[in-house]
Order: C-alpha cells, then structure tokens, then sequence
C-alpha cells in the first residue's frame, strides 16, 4: 500500500512519519511515536479511552485516520505534565480518588482538559453532560466529577489571583 | 525524651497504616500515562496474531484453506487445530474440569469460537489475512436454551460421548454437564408441604459479561537459545497461569516467568485461561520471535467469560407471621459450549449455597444442573465472589415475593428473620459458618438514614395520585441486606486445578529502615501498591510511604492464587500482618540486644520497642532495621525479612444494607435514581478513601447489570450485544450520586479483622436496583419480572398491568 507523507505538532513538537492511508491516528501515537498514555478500548468510539485533543478539540484517536490528522496540533495525556510537576487536573484525580485502574484516565483528563477549556466553571450537571463520551468501568464517575470541580475551582482561583 | 519528640498520635499519623485515607501511589504513573499495560509493550522483531472466528453457533468445520492468507507478505504462520495437535495443545484443561477447544477442532459450538491462528509482522497485515482464511463449515442446530438442550436430540460435544460421568458427577443426558446438590432435600420439601405459606418463583439472572475497558491480551516471548519462556499477560493469577503453562507445554516451571503487568480492570474476566493465551506462546516457539495477541472489544463480548446465565427456580416457606421455616433451589445453570467456570474445584456451582443470604432459615436445599449449550464458555464471578451475586440476587427477590404472598412491609419481613448478632459464628443451613455480623444494626442505621416509613407514606400517596391521573410517575423503593461470602479460601477445600488457595506475602526491610514487600495477588486497579502498605506499616511501624509494594512477576513474587473473589485483602492482606509480625518478634530480639535487657522486658509502641515502665528507652524500627544489617549480634543471622503464606482458617463474610430509591415513567419506561445509599461492613477498615471508591464502582457495575447490561443471543445462535452501541455500559450522564456509610463488625478470624468489599456493591446493589423496579410496581400487582430493567422492559411491565390505559 502506498504511504502518505504525514506532518503532525505532538506535544509541541513537530513529527513527521509515512503511514499508510487506512493508519489510525491511536496507532501512530502509540506505535509510532511511543506515546502509550492512550488507549485502546473499543476501537468504535465508544469509550473514550483513547481521547487525544486535535486542533482544540476532542477526538477519539481510534476511529480518526492518521491521514485527517496531517497537518494537526495534537495534545495527548503525554503534554499535559511537565518533567517537574504534574498538571492541576492530573494532581486533582490523585486528590480525589478519580481513577483506580488507570485505563480510562489518560482519555478521560485529556477529556476533561478541553471541558475545562470550553466552560470553566461546569457545573456537576455539565460536567457529567461533557464527559459522557469518557467510560469508566471502575469509579462510578462521582470522584472523577468531583476530581474536576475541584481542578476547576483551583484554576479559577489562580487565574482570579493572578489578575 | 524531649519536648520536641512527636507525640504517640504524631507517630501512628506519619505511619499512614490501617484507618487512613492514604492517596495512591499508583495515581502518580496512571494521571501521567505511565501506565504499562500488555498492549504497551513492544519488543524487537514482535509479530501480532490474530484470530479466524467462526460465524457460526454450531456447525462442522469442513475444510480450512491457508493459502491465500499465507500468501499475503508479511504473514508468517496461520495454526489451525491440525497444527496444534502433535503439541496435545488443541485441547485445554478448564478450571472447571473440563476441556475447550484451542482452536476448532472439527466442528464450532460457538459464534466467536477461534478456528485459526494468523501471525503476521503487524496487525493490519494480520486482519488482512484473517479474511483470507477460507474456512468451509456445515451448519447445524443451534442450541440457545438450556432447557431445550436438556430435551434435545442433538449432540453438542460429541467428544464427551458415550460419558455418562463428567468431573462433577453422573451426567443424565448428552447435553448435561453436572448436578450439584447441598442440603437437605427431603427435609425442606417437607417443610414446605406443610408451611402455612410458600411463595414460589422462577428468578433469571441473565447472561452479561464483565468487560473490563482494557480487553484480554498477551505478549509471548520464546527465547529458543536459553530455553526461557516470558509471558506478559492480562492475568489475574498469573502463578497459576504459569503451574498450567508448564503443565501444557512441558516447558519447566523455572524456564516459563509469567508477568502481569498493569492491568486495566478485571472483574473476573481475566481470571480464565483463553485460546490466545495457548496460541501465542505456541507461535512465539514456532517463530522464535515474541508474538503479541490483543483481542478486540467484539472478541471479547463474544468469546471471553461471560457471567451469570442462572435460571433459579425458588420456594420459600413462612409461618404466617413471616417467620421463614424453609428454602427450596433448583438452578439451570447455562454454561454454553464448554464448561470453563471459575470456580474452587469442588464447587462446580461456586458459594450459591450462601443463597439463605442474612437470615435464619433452619433447612434448606439447593441444587444446580450445569447444561451446554451453543453460547461462549465463561461463567465467571463477575465482580462478585464465585456465584455469590446470583445467589444475594435469587434470595434478595425471594423476600420481596414472599412479603407479597404475606401482604407484608419487606423491611420488617428482613428484620425478624435476620441472624442475629449473639448467633455468629452462625452455621448455615447449607453448611457454612459465618464469621461474624451484626444485621440489626446495620439495617435500622440504614433505614434510619433514608427515612424510610417517610418513603413509605410518600410512596403510598404517589399510587393514589397515580390511581387519580395526577401523575404519571411511580416511585420505587429498593431495599437489600446483602451477605457475602468471599477470601477463598481454606486449602482443604478449595483448589484451584489443584493448587490451594492460599496467598503470600514476602517482605525485605532495607538497612536504611524502608521495605519492598511482594506478594501473590494481582491488583487491576483496587489500588494494592497502597493499601497493602498501610497494613504493613501499622504491623512494623515504618511509614507505608517507605513500602514499596510489588505484585504479579512470577519470577519475583512469591507463589500465590491472585486476586479475584474479594480474596486478596482476607488472604494475601493476612499473609501480609503475619510476615510483618515475623519481621517485627525478630526485630524484637535485635531491640533486645541493642538495650541490653531482656526480649520479654520490651513493649511494642507504634513504630518503636520500648523498655517497659522505662519509654525513654527504646529502639525505632529504623534503629532496628541498621542493626540488622551492621551489627554482629550472637545467635541472630543478619538481616530483616519474612515471607508467609497464609491459609486462611475460613472465608470471611461482609455484608451491607442498601436503599435505592426510583421514579419509574409508566409511559416511557425511563427510571431516575433520586437517592442511593449504601452501607457496608467490611470488617477492619483499611483505606476508607479506597473503600468508597470500591463502594462507587461496584454499585455502576450494579446499575449496568440490572438495567440494561446483557449478553444476548438470537436462536440461531447469533451474540446480538457484540459492541458497547448493544452492551450497556452507564456514562457519567446515567450514574446516580451514591451516599456510603458504613459499620464495622471484625473478622474474628483474620488477622487484622478485614473483610474484603470490591465486590459487594455489585452483589447487593444488582438486588437493590432490581427491588426498586419491582417495588415501584408491587401495588398494581407486580411479583417479578426479569433484569435487565431497560425501559423497553419496564413499559412492557407498565403495559402488561394494564396502566397504559
């Protein structure tokens, strides 16, 4: 099959690789570029588990083909911490006991990063509404919902101080 | 002692053991996408399988044609059974005593059954050459109902012809598998012949699945030179998995290291042992190269342990004061194409006999009839322990229908036949002894916080208004006092492929005064790493913040049976206090030496032996741990490490009380959870943050099974719930707020007095969800209808009783 020439910014840094037309964007972040934080659930949308941000957006990287993606900004769970310290919502799961088997919560802080973009201050109702497209099969989604509203609450607090 | 030493609160604080809501150790890698799961691991050279499935309920394979797909670049090997067999690997033990198909040997007893194993350099190139397989087949009747195939002509597993016995017993037709019974037949019949009242009921608890959000898996990596076998898998007894990976192969047991890595959830379904599992050790020895096997989501509902399938058949008898006298069982167990159920050896119906739940019932009987049928084999415990949910399920709806029959609150039915407290350790009419309880408590704690005789007066105007056409909303009031039985458990009798199910802990303090401590179980997100560290941190004082906690590497890890059945807190967790009080009466003599008096003149205080009367003098366990290593101490090895390994003395049994409250739309069949609570005694509690989370996660496992979640079939044998668009799986969206609270009532037994609870959300809350449907309905006449409660369901119900008008 012939392969396409795919240019993508990951994480902030420009990537380049071929792949061939039917490639899936999950496949090229895990198995390409080794960004395992991802994964794999359904392969049909259903599950949220390998939730990446594209152009501002969440998508689901399982059913996005590498060739859409060319051209993409993409932010996986890799680019949200830095070396030294881990991001508000990534501490905040921890706080709250928002995950237990770890599987969904890349895709669902990944999620949650974008929900906070787009309204930053959900309510408990919005935030259920926002991250419906995110399973869980272990946390029941009450700590992860209050795992959010508190990260919410503390960028909020910052952003407030800092003005 | 000065004024600057921390108080004796200040020291048990820093210790974070038993009691505190420690955060995870495991968030910091999980938040950050550090986890390392099977499908994350790669290693040079690594070829992808993958399987041919059959599109057929049952029907004879034919002819299977490889050429094409052999054909294809990049494919390196397709097995079909033909293949396997000169290796006896065809064919494969199951827990359960019977033998499955590694990939069909000329015939399919199921739509999903693996029929060839492709491998090719990756997997796109490995799907591409699934299709071009060409497998011939030859349909034949499908059996989809157990009580048809117990009356039916056709032969499932022709190989077991002519057996009249199977491992369980005499075997009565071709298609039965075993009859398991406890009790006292003749007694509780008659009983039930002369009781002033006997309600009956036939309960289905239907066929679901566990469906962890990381499916099965495998990585196999053969390495022909120095004959060593690693194995990274999705395993939740993965020293089990490596004594039958020896045991298939012939390989040596020192040669094979099996390996669970990370693993995304389990809930039972990755306790079996799977066809991929066989096929990609078996094509790694072929290739000489590691061979990766994922199965896919449709795979996995399809073919990988399902869970439940129970047709309970039960009578109960009362006086007419609603004192129950006797309980009748007769279950038809659907076990589908081969009996592959988890469960202890002896027990081919797993602890349904705990099926008299919380109450006092002087005699009962059980029996359960296995059957094939042309369905995928499992029948694995479910978040639950083995058949435990069925069993709170089947007697849970069997109080409710007796209140009925006795025009009778079932609260108060509940509570004049609870066991109680003065009567533990109570013997179960079936034969169990029940570690410790105290129901009453829990029960009135729980009414009490719901309110419940407001809910009662509530509900009772809402039928009246209903009856006036002011409303068309119903309300539901769900109640269940659950028992469980779980930490299998004692070795004289329970085995699992004859191994005891024992569970270990081994521990090794360094001279520095911090510890690794390994054990026999598996976590798959209860959270291990942390909680089994605060144990050991309140048994040696040093803080669980210095423990490491490492599982699931059988080269590293000592021997156990890993974690399923809530067994790894009871077992495991008792193997861990009692290798921590190894560590802690040697460190005792090293204490001794060090203060120059005698071993009985030291008290243990929190993280410290001290001088009795004399607590300026003292030893830390820190202090302890450097003489360990440093000093020469006359008639002390050097050194500071335990192992133990622990066969509990019996299993342990949580209960809980659980109130769901429903508005059910008569119209429209949709449901919404106004309040759940839910109380649960699980013992000594070790990590309340833990618990809860458990507590959350069990009861949506809960709310999935008993409205909506459902592995269902057509007649012709054709899984209709094959992706999560058909399986029900509650979003954020759909979830309640649940309420916890909880009592605690020690094991007596273990150790540290836990219990353990990851399952009992889902063995109470299933009933609890399913009483509310019913309740709601009970005052336009309603006895029972079957789970799930879709709202397909629950407006057939509505429509049934006539109250579309």
């Amino acid at each position: 099959m012939t392969k396409m020439h795919i240019k993508l910014t990951v994480n902030g840094k420009p990537e380049e690789l071929l792949a061939e037309p039917r490639e899936l964007l999950i496949h090229v972040l895990r198995e390409r570029l080794n960004l395992t934080g991802a994964h794999i659930g359904c392969e049909t949308s259903h599950c949220g588990a390998c939730t990446v941000e594209m152009n501002g957006k969440s998508v689901k990287s399982c059913t996005v083909l590498a060739a859409q993606a060319n051209g993409a900004v993409i932010t996986t769970i890799e680019g949200l911490s830095t070396p030294d310290a881990l991001h508000v919502l990534q501490r905040s799961f921890r706080e709250h006991h928002g995950l237990q088997c770890g599987y969904c919560t890349p895709g669902m802080i990944t999620r949650a990063h974008r929900l906070l973009q787009e309204n930053p201050a959900p309510t408990e109702e919005e935030i259920r509404f926002g991250m419906a497209g995110n399973l869980c099969r272990c946390t029941g989604y009450q700590n992860i919902v209050k795992s959010i509203l508190a990260a919410a609450s503390e960028i909020n607090a910052a952003q407030e101080a800092a003005e | 002692m000065n004024d600057l030493s921390p108080s004796r609160e200040e020291r048990i604080a820093n210790l974070k053991g038993l009691g505190c809501s420690r955060k995870r150790v495991e968030d910091v890698r999980f938040t950050q996408g550090k986890g390392n799961y099977v499908d994350d691991i790669k290693m040079p050279g690594m070829l992808h399988g993958d399987f041919v499935r059959s599109p057929y309920a049952h029907a004879r394979v034919v002819s299977v044609n490889k050429e094409a797909a052999l054909a294809l670049p990049g494919v390196l090997a397709v097995l079909t059974a033909e293949d396997l067999a000169p290796l006896s690997l065809h064919w494969m033990p199951t827990l359960a005593g019977d033998k499955q198909m590694v990939l069909a040997d000329g015939k399919v007893l199921f739509q999903g059954q693996e029929v060839a194993f492709v491998v090719a350099e990756d997997r796109y190139i490995a799907a591409d050459a699934v299709e071009l397989v060409e497998v011939e087949y030859e349909e034949l009747p499908a059996l989809t109902d157990p009580f048809k195939a117990l009356e039916s002509d056709v032969v499932l597993r022709e190989d077991l012809a002519g057996q009249t016995a199977g491992a369980h017993g005499p075997r009565c037709h071709h298609n039965h598998i075993f009859l398991w019974e406890e009790g006292d037949r003749e007694a509780t019949e008659e009983v039930l012949a002369s009781a002033d009242v006997v309600a009956e009921e036939m309960i289905y608890y239907h066929r679901t699945h566990p469906c962890p959000l990381e499916t099965c898996g495998t990585v196999a990596s053969m390495d022909k030179v120095n004959g060593k076998l690693t194995v990274w898998g999705t395993f939740q007894a993965p020293h089990v998995v490596r004594t039958v990976a020896s045991l298939l192969s012939g390989i040596e047991e020192h040669n094979i290291r099996v390996v669970s890595p990370d693993i995304g959830g389990g809930f039972g379904n990755k306790v079996g042992v799977y066809p991929g599992y066989v096929c990609s050790i078996v094509a790694s020895i072929v290739t000489g190269r590691p061979v990766k096997w994922i199965e896919d989501r449709m795979e996995n509902l399809m073919a990988t342990a399902f869970a439940r399938d129970y047709w309970m058949k039960g009578r109960i008898a009362a006086t007419k004061e609603g004192k129950i006298t006797g309980l009748w069982c007769h279950v038809t167990a659907d076990h589908g194409a081969f009996d592959a159920c988890a469960d202890p050896t002896k027990f081919p119906a797993g602890f349904f006999h705990i099926c008299t739940g919380s109450y006092d019932i002087p005699v009962a009987y059980v029996g359960v009839d296995g059957v094939y049928t042309n369905k995928a084999p499992g029948g694995v415990a479910y978040r639950c322990s083995f058949r435990v949910t069925e069993a709170a399920y089947f007697i849970e709806r069997m109080i409710e229908v007796l209140a009925i029959e006795l025009g009778m609150d079932s609260a108060e039915l509940r509570r004049i036949n609870f066991i109680r407290a003065d009567q533990f350790p109570y013997h179960s009419a079936l034969g169990w002894e029940y570690d410790s309880g105290d129901y009453h408590t829990a029960w009135d704690k729980a009414l009490t916080a719901v309110g419940y005789a407001g809910l009662r007066r509530e509900q009772a105007e809402r039928v009246e208004a209903f009856k006036r056409g002011e409303t068309r909303k119903l309300l539901g009031i769900g109640l269940t006092h659950f028992t469980e039985i779980v930490g299998a458990g004692p070795v004289k009798n329970c085995d699992i492929l004859g191994m005891g199910m024992f569970d270990s802990c081994e521990i090794r303090i360094h001279p520095t005064g911090s510890a690794i401590a390994r054990l026999g179980t598996i976590s798959q997100g209860q959270g291990h790493a942390t909680t089994f560290a605060q144990i050991l941190a309140s048994e040696i004082g040093l803080p669980a913040d210095s423990i490491t906690v490492e599982e699931g590497d059988t080269d590293t890890a000592p021997y156990g049976l890993g974690t399923y059945g809530s067994r790894s807190t009871p077992v495991a967790g008792a193997a861990t206090a009692m290798a921590g009080r190894k560590i802690r009466a040697k460190a005792q003599m090293i204490a001794a030496w060090l203060l120059e008096v005698h071993e009985g003149d030291l008290e243990w205080d929190v993280d410290r032996f001290a001088v009795k009367g004399a607590p300026q003098r003292f030893k830390t366990m820190k202090d302890i741990a450097f003489a360990a290593y440093n000093q020469a101490i006359p008639g002390i090895e050097p050194g500071l490490e335990a192992v133990s390994y622990y066969d509990p003395p019996n299993m342990t049994y949580p209960f809980g009380a659980y109130i769901c409250v429903m508005e059910i739309d008569a119209d429209t069949g949709e449901h919404e959870i106004r309040q759940f609570y839910a109380l649960d005694d699980c013992g000594t509690r070790i990590n309340p943050m833990v618990i809860e989370g458990q507590v959350h996660g069990g009861l949506t496992e809960a709310l999935a099974i008993a409205m909506g979640q459902e592995i269902a079939y057509d007649d012709l044998g054709n899984c209709k719930t094959g992706t999560l668009m058909d399986f029900f799986i509650p979003t954020a969206w759909e979830t309640p707020h649940y309420t916890t609270d909880f009592t605690e009532t020690p094991s007596p037994h273990h150790p540290i007095g836990a219990k353990g609870v990851g399952e009992s959300p889902n063995v109470g809350g299933v009933p609890a969800f399913s009483n509310a449907v019913h309740d709601a309905f009970r005052a336009f006449g309603l006895r029972h209808a079957h789970m799930p409660h879709d709202h397909w369901r629950i407006w057939k119900i509505a429509n049934q009783l006539g109250l579309h008008g």
